[in-house]
């Protein structure tokens, strides 16, 4: 694979990432103001409500899919570290493929502290 | 206030914070927190949680346009992201046992370094000894110019990456993307061309915030109420500012700029030593 095809498809993957989560927190945003635009804001005090993806089962609807793309945003880099991974595997890059794996690693590791 | 009327006064000064950002080229994250903070009485928790998905954000964004110009170097970025991913992961850690005013205190002084760093002229990297650390990793890098390809060489590798893990530490604990260190880092210590090391920098800011947001979101900082208007200000601003940045280039414009973020920081650092927030 070229440089510059694999730098294109970086491109589009992260454009892909943003657009779906900025369009999935507005259709949510405004289906949350239409339920609940009329109820007290209150973050002015902090209660851990919404803990991890776990939290999409039990939110009402409107809050799940905002969250859905907070999820697919926070995934977004991770899934271009892992790109990235396939290309160095693929170049046999080998000190590039065990760095990656540590980045990946390391991002797993905080994502999973979310689901458990 | 009514949930409507907060989301949309939210949405306004993240709008301005992303669009600020942006313009001093500071970041949105690290404006728009002691905006929510200070302003509007929000939460530092959920205030820090809301700004570090921004970050995601508008670095993925950015990134999107600058991957295809060859300025970014692929390898000094996934190398020096091991240290900011393990930094950015203990920095939410340590934000269980240090309490917000404290973070406020930190923040403030981050805040008030980077506003003074953002009014200084861009510095040059200057002819270094090469590292031969730097070889072996296969950091050397190039980048296009009007006279054809040039090349260059990185040196003080280990410094540089101690310094990412001191970047990616502050990115995990403050909810920013800490953008200036890293520039620091790359520019100052490694000696990488300014223009690499921005594009670079900008690169490594999404995947640093996401080794932080999966402890932010396990603690419970990431609140979508908030986080929703938040993200699509500070990503609607940050696309206007930079937009904005290619047009002006008023010097004034930009210092004016940095007293407001000035200001910000010395109030958000005096909310924390008397223990508002």
């Amino acid at each position: 694979m070229t440089d510059e095809r694999f730098a294109t498809m970086i491109g589009n993957l992260l454009r892909t990432g943003v657009g779906l989560s900025a369009a999935l927190a507005f259709s949510g945003g405004i289906w949350h103001l239409a339920e609940s635009g009329r109820g007290i804001a209150h973050y002015s005090r902090f209660a851990a409500t919404v803990r991890g993806p776990g939290a999409l089962a039990h939110l009402p609807g409107p809050q799940a899919l905002i969250l859905a793309g907070l999820l697919v945003l926070i995934a977004t880099p991770v899934a271009r570290v892992a790109f990235s991974l396939v290309a160095f595997v693929l170049e046999r890059d080998r000190v590039y493929t065990v760095c990656t794996v540590l980045v990946l690693a390391v991002l797993l590791y905080s994502i999973g502290t979310a689901l458990w | 206030m009514s949930v409507s009327v907060f989301t949309a006064v939210v949405f306004a000064v993240s709008t301005l914070a992303g669009f600020l950002g942006a313009l001093t080229g500071l970041g949105g994250g690290v404006v728009v927190t002691p905006v929510l903070t200070i302003l509007l009485g929000v939460d530092l928790h959920y205030a820090m949680g809301a700004a570090l998905v921004s970050v995601i954000a508008t670095s993925s964004g950015a990134a999107a346009a600058y991957v295809k110009e060859g300025f970014s170097n692929v390898r000094v970025g996934m190398f020096l992201e091991i240290a900011t991913t393990l930094g950015a992961v203990a920095g939410a850690h340590l934000t269980a046992v240090i309490p917000a005013s404290g973070l406020a205190v930190v923040f403030g002084l981050v805040l008030l370094y980077s506003a003074w760093h953002s009014t200084r002229a861009i510095p040059g990297g200057g002819h270094r000894r090469p590292d031969p650390l730097a070889a072996r990793l296969n950091l050397n890098g190039s980048y296009p110019t009007v006279d054809g390809v040039t090349h260059y060489q990185v040196s003080r590798v280990k410094a540089g990456f101690s310094m990412m893990f001191g970047a990616g530490l502050l990115s995990g604990l403050l909810g920013i993307g800490s953008g200036a260190l890293k520039v620091v880092a790359m520019d100052q210590i490694m000696g990488i061309p300014f223009k690499a090391s921005t594009t670079t920098s900008n690169f490594m800011i999404g995947v640093t915030a996401a080794a932080g947001a999966g402890i932010y979101l396990s603690r419970g900082y990431i609140d979508p109420g908030l986080a929703m208007p938040v993200m699509l200000g500070v990503l609607a601003g940050s696309l206007a500012g930079a937009r904005g940045l290619a047009t002006t280039r008023s010097r004034v414009l930009r210092l004016v700029f940095a007293a407001v973020v000035g200001v910000l920081a010395l109030e958000m650092l005096f909310s924390g030593v008397t223990g508002r927030i």
